[in-house]
């Protein structure tokens, strides 16, 4: 909802982001009650979320299951139209189906890759198939195979045409599923967890893959993950989500050193460290909302250990807490705004913009 | 087999001399123990002649990627085992201490016992937390029931109404309400079933709890109350518990000491920050650089080439081999027993044979005991206070 969201591009950079997401929101219909009693229910997965994908970056995704997270890989990747809000190829917005056109512009690494290969076909089949539906490389198709598997790292590439899905291993699987994505030449790729699958060993190999194909092909890659670590060492800005709302954005080293948003503060109390000399306390307690129902203001004000007044009735405008850092917390408002921003007649999303607009002119200048 | 005893420096006796709780008594001695599915030439050797010493009040873990054999070996020392499994090889001893119930001091040949005896240690003594508490649980009964079925059976002088009292109060210890005794599995989230899990297994305060992934398959922020509400009730109730995971990093922070299982042979086990700060195997060296830090300069990890080896098919010699850095050709051949290199460490590799040089990555200095102390104690005060 108060998507206010920070219309400006992230860094300034010149030429216009290779895919961006404004304003994106989706709804799912599902079935409450049973017999005469069924009704429709909306659930609100994704509610406003803006994202841009530059190239030579990785945007990471993070939250917890049922955030919303992978919806906007989808939406991104068009597989699942946006109920609202426009999703932008080089600035151009795109409308209508997902065309052949913008396949061969933006793909999608699933997550299981038992799951997302064929198992009575070849791996050579898997390769050929894009090359051949996007007429790519028509002249030397088994050059092309090739090269492609040995893009990802398997190499020789002749030991593992012939096969089938079930004779490799997860992260082998995984790479041909990566492999199968660089045939049309995408210039974004969406990788949805692509190594939560996988063994712990073999997890790295693929995210530095990835890393690869971010600096010496310059591809635009969004990575969505429950993992902030892996996150933190693979992608140059994060962005976490809550019950389908982004509630903080910032590079991943500064997201992770200097968390400006308690639920951002409390997954990383959560996460595994072994770093850590003294056990962790647990910032906040809970579990996500219901989407069909979330609660009013700001959706985490539930679990949040400074919730205040104001966070159960307005939602939070999203503010720059630092350089390239947002985040959605009423704690970051200073309390005249807070106080402004309050609704005289009752709660309503204008009244979090216009305090928003006010931060921005005056508050965040300096 | 040579000893290395001659080997341990001197600065290690300090090593030597930690508390007497650190030295517990064995609860759950296993030796040796071999599982095999299938028979003759096809037979699949899950779990080689692996040793692990559980002792009372404290938590190992038990490391290791998805088919090493980690969740058969605690199988298999409890017998729960089905055909084609088939345990080869080895013993499993149980010393019974019952905390309460006034039962007399007692020791079980786990794998020699009858079904009677069985019965009896299993649940009672033993309990199971299973990954898949969807699975687990039986979703035609409510939570209520099931809890029943357990006190009825082993607890045959509880009444009715002191059976309800019981699971509600066991419901209230893993801070869940007492109403959900009535609700059905399917009603319940994620986090909620696997707390009735836990609950369910100290419903006959065990001296054993055996928690084979018990958080995988949650959220972060859940996984971290669960295992804070378990680390609690371990520390009030004292029992030791086998934590079985993939996640070596959630381990370092929850152990006391660490088995890293490969291809089915344990190949490294120390305490648990010896085992992080200085790792003797070079698969533990390559599995903690698997995770990437929280803290500090992002730098580039490697993580371990190649991928862990099918069962049916395992390299001979050290089957870490084809993966290994500092792999020499006896590696090739010999398979290296798992052994005691320094104070309570023990790791299978050659590179820590006699007049091998070690790699210096595998030769860092043990970590100061007094840092292994604090940590525990810490664990301790915290586990108190809530």
């Amino acid at each position: 909802m108060t998507a206010v969201a920070v219309e400006t591009p992230i860094t300034t950079a010149v030429s216009p982001p290779v895919l961006e997401g404004r304003d994106l929101s989706k709804r799912f219909w599902v079935r409450r009650g049973r017999g005469p009693l069924t009704r429709r229910a909306a659930l609100r997965a994704v509610d406003g979320v803006s994202i841009s994908l530059e190239a030579g970056k990785v945007v990471a995704v993070v939250g917890e299951s049922g955030c919303g997270k992978t919806t906007v890989a989808r939406m991104l990747a068009r597989i699942l139209t946006p109920d609202s809000g426009r999703v932008l190829l080089d600035g151009e917005a795109v409308r209508g189906k997902r065309t052949r056109k913008y396949a061969s512009q933006v793909q999608m690494v699933f997550q299981d890759p038992f799951a997302s290969l064929n198992p009575v076909h070849r791996i050579r089949y898997h390769l050929v198939r894009p090359l051949r539906i996007h007429h790519i490389a028509d002249d030397d198709v088994p050059a092309a195979v090739s090269d492609l598997l040995r893009r990802v790292a398997l190499s020789p590439p002749d030991q593992f045409v012939d096969k089938f899905p079930h004779e490799l291993s997860g992260g082998q699987r995984q790479r041909v599923a990566i492999a199968r994505t660089l045939a049309v030449r995408p210039r974004a790729l969406l990788a949805d967890e692509p190594v939560s699958m996988l063994d712990v060993s073999v997890r790295l190999g693929v995210l530095n893959l990835l890393a690869d194909l971010r600096d010496r092909e310059h591809m635009a890659i969004l990575y969505v993950t429950h993992d902030i670590a892996s996150a933190r060492y693979l992608a140059d800005r994060i962005m976490v989500m809550y019950a389908g709302q982004v509630v903080e954005s910032a590079p991943s080293v500064e997201l992770t050193d200097r968390p400006a948003h308690p639920y951002t503060q409390l997954l990383l109390s959560a996460a595994a460290d072994p770093d850590r000399a003294v056990p962790p306390t647990l910032a906040g307690s809970g579990a996500p909302p219901s989407l069909l129902a979330p609660p009013t203001g700001c959706r985490f004000h539930p679990r949040c250990p400074h919730a205040m007044d104001i966070c159960s009735r307005v939602a939070p405008p999203t503010v720059e807490v630092a350089a390239a850092h947002t985040a959605a917390c009423w704690l970051h408002v200073d309390s005249a705004d807070r106080h402004s921003s309050e609704p005289q007649p009752g709660p309503n999303r204008t009244a979090a913009r216009q305090g928003l607009q006010k931060l921005s002119a005056g508050g965040t200048g300096g | 087999m040579t000893s290395r005893l001659d080997r341990i420096p001197s600065a290690d006796d300090a090593t030597r001399a930690v508390p007497a709780a650190v030295f517990a008594d064995p609860v759950l001695e296993i030796k040796g123990l071999s599982v095999d599915y299938g028979f003759g030439d096809d037979a699949v050797h899950a779990v080689v002649g692996c040793d692990l010493t559980l002792r009372r009040g404290e938590v190992v873990g038990l490391a290791g990627e998805s088919g090493s054999g980690k969740s058969t070996l605690a199988m298999a020392a409890l017998r729960l085992l089905r055909a084609p499994a088939v345990i080869t090889g080895g013993e499993v001893i149980f010393h019974s201490k019952p905390n309460s119930g006034g039962g007399r001091a007692q020791t079980v040949d786990m794998l020699a016992a009858g079904d009677r005896e069985l019965r009896s240690v299993r649940w009672s003594e033993i309990a199971v937390v299973l990954q898949s508490a969807l699975n687990a649980l039986n979703p035609v009964a409510t939570i209520g029931a099931q809890f029943d079925d357990v006190l009825r059976v082993h607890r045959p002088g509880l009444s009715r109404p002191g059976r309800l009292a019981r699971a509600g109060e066991l419901l209230g210890m893993v801070g869940m309400n007492a109403d959900r005794l009535r609700g059905y599995p399917h009603e319940l989230s994620g986090g909620m079933r696997q707390r009735a899990m836990i609950a369910m297994a100290l419903a006959l305060e065990p001296q054993v709890l055996i928690l084979d992934e018990p958080t995988t398959a949650l959220d972060v922020v859940t996984q971290r109350e669960i295992l804070d509400e378990l680390m609690g009730l371990r520390d009030r109730l004292g029992f030791a518990a086998l934590f079985i995971t993939h996640d070596l990093s959630l381990l370092v922070e929850l152990a006391d000491e660490i088995a890293v299982m490969y291809a089915g042979r344990l190949v490294e086990s120390a305490p648990a920050t010896a085992l992080f700060r200085a790792p003797r195997h070079p698969y533990t060296h390559g599995l903690l650089n698997c995770f990437p830090p929280m803290h500090g300069e992002r730098r580039p990890m490697a993580g371990i080439p190649g991928s862990p080896p099918n069962l049916r098919d395992i390299p001979p010699g050290c089957a870490f081999h084809p993966r290994c850095p500092w792999v020499m050709e006896r590696c090739k051949v010999d398979v290296p027993v798992l052994e005691r290199n320094e104070a309570r460490r023990d790791v299978a590799c050659w590179l820590h044979e006699l007049g091998t040089p070690v790699p210096e990555a595998l030769a860092l200095p043990n970590p100061a005991v007094a840092a292994t102390l604090s940590r525990s104690g810490a664990g301790r005060n915290q586990g108190a206070g809530r």
